[in-house]
């Protein structure tokens, strides 16, 4: 009757020895038993069918691709190759040639300030919005959601209107303090190599402010106010009751929007390349824009690769942390 | 000071402590929500300044004024004539990848969450590991597999490409409200003589319809949004989503910011409609596919 259970019947199963000679027996005098296996064997064949669209199209799109890409790494990768068809084979010297480069540590040093910057601000401002929206006061809901739409624009547009607001002559930033005599002459944001990943890093701050705040206010609602009352019968209200109460509940969710964040801005492209394309003078280049511009620009699609799988190892050192993070959450 | 407080207090009549007594902390709510409402303006400013920039009169690149007092739609003339073709190559584009992406998804979170087949730990792993891997990385491997099948400058080419943002989120956010569904109602269909198929499609499709729009409506919004894709798997202006056309309107020199930012309203649009009419999907899909 209930066909899960028949299922986990034969899951719980190890090796089924002789299965493969009844699927051959003669479907003309059936064992009750040997039938009842074969119905089996074909449910659970249709339960797959519903899962092969999804596994094939993973392995094509996300399978293939990185295996694709590793093979290009170590080709002689060109243009040329899509004419001739041929990519000799070069090693490891794409590699070389990528890791050596001048640019590549600009890049590396690039990334890491603006993953980090990025992450440090949006999730101190978020876990301090959603502190505040804890707090019950009217249209609270309503204001809390509207407060997404800069996380749900599409990223180009966002680009887009920072550098109409952040440009250097007739921007709103610089006509705004310029009104308050802050500044006498336009702040070159995105145009000056000292100031442009600055203002990147800030923009993809106030991206990610929605997405942080969200999260956490989901895990600070559950944390039960039973917790809290107990705190504050034995004196732990305020700073106390967020250090010892509210930080060591939120833990868990901390992790997984921290490492998440990692995750996602490793691989941020499209707010460098509408802000500043990763100028002036490599400034705002990350290992993403680079590899991007190796393979998209430059047309050296080994290089390219190369470089997307350096991005690849250092996005799975935090996939480690990100599935210890969320293995809980899966599994429940 | 403090001793005049202190002496007043007691002797105010009373019916006045009272009525301060019940105003104060309604008071102090309504303080909350003008500081929520003052956050909300500085985030949202960006948002104001490209509906303000949008209806400014074209060619006034030196001075956008703090208020469109004067609204000008010449920006959206220019926008939708030179953008209104992209505007549709993204709608086409995002629709097609809200259906492939559940026609995939949904049977997959059936199969994961109802039949728990083997080696569905497996296929849940994959999809984890597939959030880290950069799209850079995927572009470049698609683009030469493209160039191969033809598939480049084709919308068939990036309703699949771009369905790779949708697919993985929805499977996982479908099977979190799967994995809540009664086996109860399933197995009586099924008892009932009901196939897989139409058990699936005439009781799970329907009993599973909201996390089905919520991951549908965050299919289009990631599809919509796209932009990598766009940028790397068209190289003629055949086939070009509006992403790309806001990237070649900022790319250059820009003199002409009224139909920038009225294009970039364009696009925004899908995102503000979602937000106001369907914030309950919404609300669910931000908290659901991140930590479920």
């Amino acid at each position: 009757m209930s066909l899960s259970t028949d299922v986990s019947l034969t899951n719980s199963g190890p090796g089924k020895p002789g299965a493969t000679q009844e699927e051959s027996q003669s479907p003309a005098q059936p064992s009750p038993r040997n039938n009842r296996r074969s119905r089996q064997r074909r449910e659970r064949l249709f339960q797959w069918l519903f899962l092969v669209p999804a596994v094939i199209y993973m392995a094509l799109f996300f399978g293939y691709p990185v295996v694709k890409n590793v093979v290009m790494s170590f080709q002689d990768y060109t243009t040329a190759t899509f004419f001739t068809g041929e990519a000799p084979w070069v090693g490891l010297a794409n590699y070389a040639t990528v890791l050596s480069s001048s640019l590549f540590s600009t890049s590396l040093i690039n990334t890491a300030l603006f993953t980090i910057g990025s992450i440090v601000g949006q999730f101190v401002v978020g876990l301090a919005l959603a502190i505040f929206f804890q707090r019950k006061f009217p249209l609270n809901g309503i204001l809390r959601s509207l407060l997404l739409l800069p996380w749900l624009l599409p990223l180009i547009v966002s680009s887009a209107v920072w550098r109409w607001i952040l440009d250097k002559d007739s921007g709103a930033l610089n006509r705004f303090l310029g009104q308050l005599h802050i500044v006498d002459t336009g702040i070159p944001w995105l145009t000056s190599t000292s100031l442009a990943l600055i203002a990147v890093v800030g923009v993809n701050i106030w991206i990610g402010i929605p997405f942080n705040l969200t999260i956490l206010y989901g895990g600070l609602q559950e944390i039960p106010d039973e917790l809290y009352e107990a705190g504050s019968l034995d004196g732990a209200t305020g700073w106390k009751a967020f250090r010892h109460i509210t930080w060591p509940m939120l833990r868990p969710v901390v992790s997984v929007v921290l490492v998440l964040g990692v995750v996602y801005t490793l691989k941020v492209l499209d707010i460098i390349l509408g802000l500043t394309n990763g100028g002036p003078a490599n400034s705002t280049q990350t290992i993403a824009t680079q590899s991007y511009a190796l393979s998209f620009q430059e047309f050296k699609f080994g290089e390219g690769a190369a470089l997307g799988n350096v991005l690849v190892i250092i996005s799975l050192v935090f996939a480690v942390l990100y599935l210890r993070a969320s293995r809980r959450s899966v599994d429940e | 000071m403090t001793t005049t407080k202190i002496t007043k207090r007691p002797s105010a009549p009373a019916s006045a402590s009272h009525h301060a007594k019940t105003s104060a902390p309604e008071r102090k709510k309504w303080g909350y929500t003008v500081l929520a409402i003052v956050f909300l303006a500085i985030m949202l400013f960006p948002v104001y300044w490209m509906i303000n920039a949008s209806l400014q009169p074209n060619g006034t690149t030196l001075e956008t004024s703090w208020l469109p007092l004067k609204p000008d739609f010449s920006g959206y003339a220019t926008a939708i004539n030179e953008q209104g073709g992209n505007l549709g190559t993204s709608l086409i584009i995002s629709l097609g990848s809200v259906v492939l992406c559940l026609a995939i998804a949904a049977p997959a979170a059936y199969a994961l969450a109802y039949f728990k087949v083997r080696g569905a730990g497996v296929v849940l792993f994959a999809i984890l590991i597939s959030q880290m891997i950069p799209g850079i990385v995927v572009a470049n491997a698609l683009y030469t597999a493209y160039n191969d099948l033809g598939l480049l400058n084709s919308i068939p080419g990036l309703i699949l490409a771009d369905s790779s943002h949708g697919i993985p989120f929805a499977i996982l956010i479908i099977r979190a409200f799967m994995n809540g569904m009664p086996a109860s109602v399933i197995e009586a269909a099924r008892v009932d003589g009901a196939g897989h198929v139409r058990a699936f499609w005439s009781i799970v499709v329907p009993l599973s319809r909201n996390s089905l729009i919520t991951a549908g409506l965050f299919t289009f919004l990631f599809t919509w949004s796209d932009f990598l894709f766009a940028l790397t798997l068209t190289t003629t202006e055949a086939v070009r989503p509006v992403t790309l056309g806001i990237f070649q309107y900022i790319g250059a020199y820009v003199n002409d910011w009224s139909s920038v930012m009225a294009t970039a309203v364009l696009a925004s649009i899908p995102a503000i409609i979602l937000l106001v009419a369907a914030q309950k999907y919404i609300a669910a899909g931000t908290t659901g596919g991140a930590v479920k």
